[in-house]
C-alpha cells in the first residue's frame, strides 16, 4: 500500500483512534483505487495458491530427491548428486525396457488413433442419414471410465474364456496366450486406448473441419477438384493447428499410459506387467521402484527423465506436424 | 459493478481463499482425537474378511467406557494397505493408533523403529509366555524393542477337492491323502496319477503358491531366510533354499500339473468356482479365500489334508502403535487386550486365523474346531500340529519386491520359456528388484 503515491487523506494518521467517517469522498476515492489495483489478483490468487501447493511444490521437490537415496528404509536422507541418473542411464535394462514398450504401444495406438479419427471426423462432415446419432455416438466411449474399459477388455482378451480367443477358436486359428507374447499384449492394451479415445479426436477434428470456410471448397470443386484432392489439398492444411494440438495432447497421454496395462493383469504382481515385463510401462515402473523397492530419490529420477522424454517428443511432433503440408 | 458489490466480490474471494488454506492446513485428522476425557482408537487392518475383531471391540468399550474404537482397512488388499501405512509412517500423521503389520513386510518397519512405540515400556516383557517363542522373535527389532505383538500364524496344509480325487481314483480320506505325499516329489507323483486320469481338470492352481509354500518350509528347516539374509544382504541367488523350491517347482510345471492361474487374479477366482483345479496350498488363512471365491455350492467338496515335508508357516501377522498415535497409552493396552489368548481364540471362530499363542493353540475351542464347509475338516488340529515347534523364517525388508521379481520367472516358464532361462532372469531381475 505504501507504493500508492495518493496523498494521505485528512484524518488518516488517527483513524485507528477515531472512526472516520464512512463516506468521506478521499476516503472513498483511495478505496476505489485500492480496490482497482487489487482486486484482480484477489480473484486469480485462488488458483496459484493451489498451483504453488500442488504443481510447483512437487516439482522442485522431485528434482531435489532424484539427487538423494530417501527411502522409508534409510533413517537418513545423503545427497548422491547425479548417482541416480548415472544408474538410470548406465545400469538399468528395466527402465529401458519400459521405455520401449512405452513407445511401442504410443506409436501402435496413436497413429492408428489419429488416422481413424480424421477419416471418421471427414466422413461426419459430409450429408448423411442421422448424422447427429453417429456424432453422438463416436463420442460415448470418452464418459466411461478407463478403469472399467480396462476391465472389460482384459476380459475381452482374457487367456481361458476371453471373447477373442473363442473367434480365433472358431475360425480354426489356435488362440492367443495375450499377455505372454509381447506384441499381442501391445496390440490388445492400444485397442483399448484406441477405443477410448477416437472419438475424442474426431470429435475435435470435426469441429476444425466445420469452421473450414465452405467458399474455398466450392471453388475447389469448380476447379474440378475431386473429393479426394479437397481433402488433402484443403482439409489438411487447415487442420495443422488442431492437428498438432491432438498430437501434443496424445504425446502426453500416451507416454503416460498406466491405467490400461495395469489393469490387464488381474490379480498380484500387476505393477511388473506381464511375467518378463512385456507390457510394464514408464509410469507402472515408477511406481514398482516407489511402493514396491521403496526408492524414492530414484523413482524421482525416474519421473524427471520420463518428463524430458515428453517435452522432447512432444517437440518433435510439433517440428513434424508444421512439416506436414505447410508448403501446400 | 458498483463500488460495493465489487468490494462484496472481494471479500468473498478473500473469504475462500481462506477456507482453502485452512482446509489443506487441516488435512487429514483421522488418526484420534480425545473429547472430554473420552478416547477414540483407530484399528487398520487388511484383507477381505479383516481380523475378525468385530465383537472383542464391543466387549472393550464395555470394560472401558472412555474409549470408541474405529475399524479401518477391511476390504482392503495387502499391497494397498502397506503402501498407504508406509506413506502415513513415514510423514508421521494420519496412520491408525493400532496398525496391523504383515509377516512380509514387518521387517520392513525396522528401519523406522523410531516412529513406533516401544510396546516394552508398557508391560509387553511380561506377555512373552502368551506367544509362540518364534512368533515372539519376530515382531522384535534387532536392537530388542518389542515391535510388534503376534496375531495369527499362517500354519501350513494342503487342501483337496475330494470329489475330484474320488472320481480320478485317489484316496479321498484326510488322513490317508495326507500319507500319499510325505515328500513333494511325491505329492508330484500323485499329481501325474491324477492327470492320467483326469484330463479334464488340473492338479495344482499355480506354480506361485505351490513355490511359496516349498519355500517357506525348506527355509524353515534349513537357512531360516529366504531373498535376504539376517544382516538384510540380499542372497536371491546364493541361497540353497530358494534355488531348490524354485527347481521343485519347475518339475511340478514339466510334469504338466499347473492350471497356470496367477493368485489372486479373475481367472484364479473363476477356477475356484469353475473347480478347474484339484489342490491348493493352505496356510489358515486360505480356508477363508477358497470359501469366498468357490462359494455355498461347493460346500462339502473340499477337505484338507496334511502338507508334504512336514511343517511350515506362510503369514501372520503383528500389531503396532504408532508414535503418531496421541493416546499411545490406550492403544498399547488395546493392542495388548487383542493379541491376548482369548482374543486370539475369539478370531479364530470368527475368520479362521490360527493363533500364535501357545494357550490358544491349546484351547480345547481351537483344537476341536472342525470347518464343516470343509466337509468337517478337524482344522484347528491340522494347522496347530507342528507349529509350536517352527523354526522362524527372517524375510528381509524388501521381501515383496524381489519375491515378485521370482514368481515372475515362474509365471513365464507356465508361458513356456526354459527353466534354467528363467532362474536367470529370477537372479536377475531379483536382484535389481533388491538393491
Amino acid at each position: 500500500m505504501s507504493s500508492l503515491k495518493t496523498p494521505a487523506p485528512p484524518g488518516a494518521s488517527d483513524r485507528r483512534s477515531r472512526p472516520a467517517p464512512r463516506h468521506s469522498p478521499a476516503r472513498r476515492r483511495q478505496l476505489n483505487r485500492l480496490d482497482l489495483r487489487f482486486t484482480p489478483y484477489v480473484f486469480v490468487l485462488p488458483f496459484f495458491v493451489l498451483f504453488a501447493i500442488f504443481g510447483v511444490y512437487p516439482i522442485v521437490y522431485t528434482f531435489w530427491i532424484a539427487m538423494t537415496d530417501r527411502s522409508p528404509m534409510n533413517t537418513t536422507i545423503s545427497f548422491v548428486g547425479l548417482d541416480n541418473f548415472v544408474e538410470l542411464f548406465t545400469n538399468d535394462p528395466q527402465f529401458w525396457n519400459a521405455v520401449v514398450n512405452t513407445f511401442g504401444m504410443f506409436a501402435l495406438s496413436t497413429i492408428p488413433q489419429l488416422i481413424i479419427a480424421l477419416l471418421l471426423a471427414n466422413a461426419l462432415n459430409r450429408r448423411i442419414r442421422g448424422q447427429m446419432f453417429f456424432r453422438l455416438a463416436i463420442a460415448m466411449p470418452i464418459i466411461t471410465s478407463t478403469a472399467v474399459v480396462a476391465l472389460i477388455f482384459s476380459m475381452i482378451y482374457a487367456r481361458d474364456f476371453g471373447l477373442v480367443n473363442w473367434l480365433l477358436d472358431l475360425v480354426g486359428l489356435g488362440p492367443i496366450d495375450w499377455r505372454a507374447n509381447r506384441f499381442a499384449s501391445w496390440f490388445a492394451i492400444a485397442t483399448m486406448v484406441d477405443w477410448r479415445w477416437v472419438g475424442y479426436n474426431a470429435l475435435i477434428y470435426l469441429a476444425a473441419m466445420q469452421s473450414i470456410n465452405k467458399d474455398v471448397y466450392e471453388a475447389a470443386a469448380l476447379d474440378g477438384a475431386s473429393q479426394r484432392r479437397q481433402f488433402w489439398s484443403i482439409t489438411i492444411p487447415q487442420l495443422r493447428p488442431t492437428i498438432i494440438f491432438t498430437l501434443i495432447i496424445s504425446t502426453i497421454g500416451g507416454l503416460q499410459l498406466f491405467t490400461e496395462p495395469l489393469m490387464f493383469t488381474s490379480g498380484s504382481g500387476a505393477l511388473s506387467g506381464g511375467t518378463e515385463g512385456q507390457f510394464q510401462t514408464i509410469t507402472m515402473y515408477l511406481l514398482d521402484v516407489m511402493n514396491q523397492r521403496f526408492r524414492w530419490g530414484y523413482a524421482g529420477a525416474v519421473a524427471l527423465v520420463l518428463f524430458l522424454l515428453i517435452a522432447s517428443v512432444s517437440f518433435l511432433n510439433y517440428l513434424l506436424a508444421r512439416r506436414i503440408s505447410s508448403d501446400k | 459493478m458498483s463500488v460495493t458489490s465489487r468490494r462484496r466480490f472481494a471479500a468473498i474471494a478473500l473469504a475462500s481463499v481462506a477456507v482453502l488454506a485452512s482446509a489443506t492446513a487441516c488435512g487429514d485428522d483421522s488418526s484420534s482425537g480425545s473429547d472430554g476425557g473420552k478416547v477414540t482408537l483407530v484399528v487398520d487392518v487388511f484383507g477381505d474378511q479383516g481380523f475378525g475383531y468385530e465383537d472383542l471391540y464391543k466387549q472393550y468399550q464395555t470394560e472401558h467406557p472412555n474409549v470408541t474404537i474405529q475399524e479401518r482397512g477391511k476390504g482392503l488388499g495387502l499391497g494397498d494397505y502397506n503402501t498407504r501405512l508406509t506413506q502415513q509412517i513415514t510423514a508421521g500423521a494420519g496412520a491408525g493408533d493400532v496398525v496391523a503389520l504383515e509377516e512380509g513386510t514387518i521387517v520392513q518397519f525396522f528401519a523406522q523403529a523410531d516412529k513406533f512405540v516401544n510396546l516394552a515400556d508398557h508391560g509387553a516383557n511380561d506377555l512373552k509366555g502368551n506367544f509362540l517363542p518364534w512368533k515372539w522373535e519376530g515382531g522384535l527389532t534387532p536392537d530388542g524393542k518389542v515391535l510388534g505383538l503376534g496375531t495369527d500364524v499362517g500354519g501350513m496344509a494342503v487342501c483337496y477337492r475330494s470329489d475330484l480325487f474320488k472320481a480320478a481314483g485317489l484316496p479321498t480320506d484326510r488322513e490317508q491323502v495326507g500319507a500319499l505325499w510325505p515328500t513333494w516329489d511325491a505329492f508330484i507323483e500323485q499329481g501325474k496319477k491324477f492327470a492320467a486320469a483326469d484330463t479334464k481338470h488340473k492338479f495344482v492352481d499355480s506354480a506361485t503358491n505351490f513355490y511359496n509354500i516349498v519355500l517357506m518350509q525348506t527355509a524353515g528347516a534349513g537357512s531360516g531366510y529366504t531373498y535376504f539374509d539376517k544382516s538384510n544382504k540380499l542372497v536371491v541367488g546364493e541361497n540353497p533354499d530358494v534355488q531348490s523350491a524354485f527347481q521343485q517347482t519347475t518339475k511340478m510345471i514339466s510334469a504338466g500339473l499347473s492350471n497356470n492361474l496367477r493368485s489372486f487374479s479373475n481367472e484364479w477366482n473363476a477356477g475356484f468356482k469353475n473347480g478347474s483345479f484339484a489342490t491348493i496350498g493352505c496356510p489358515a488363512w486360505m480356508t477363508g479365500v477358497i470359501k469366498g471365491q468357490a462359494g455355498d455350492a461347493a460346500t462339502g467338496k473340499w477337505d484338507v489334508a496334511k502338507a508334504p515335508g512336514g511343517a511350515g508357516n506362510w503369514g501372520g501377522s503383528w500389531l503396532a502403535v504408532p508414535k503418531s498415535s496421541k493416546h499411545q497409552k490406550e492403544a498399547a493396552e488395546l493392542a495388548k487386550y487383542l493379541t491376548s489368548a482369548k482374543s486370539q481364540t475369539e478370531a479364530f471362530k470368527k475368520v479362521g486365523n490360527l493363533p500364535s499363542s501357545p494357550q490358544a493353540l491349546n484351547d480345547p475351542a481351537v483344537l476341536a474346531a472342525t470347518n464343516e464347509y470343509f466337509s468337517g475338516a478337524p482344522i484347528g488340529k491340522i494347522f496347530a500340529a507342528g507349529a509350536t515347534e517352527l523354526k522362524p523364517v527372517y524375510l528381509g525388508p524388501k521381501n515383496q519386491a524381489v519375491r515378485d521379481a521370482v514368481e515372475n520367472a515362474l509365471r513365464s516358464i507356465e508361458q513356456g520359456k526354459a527353466a534354467d532361462a528363467a532362474w536367470q532372469d529370477a537372479v536377475k531381475n531379483g536382484q535389481a528388484a533388491g538393491k
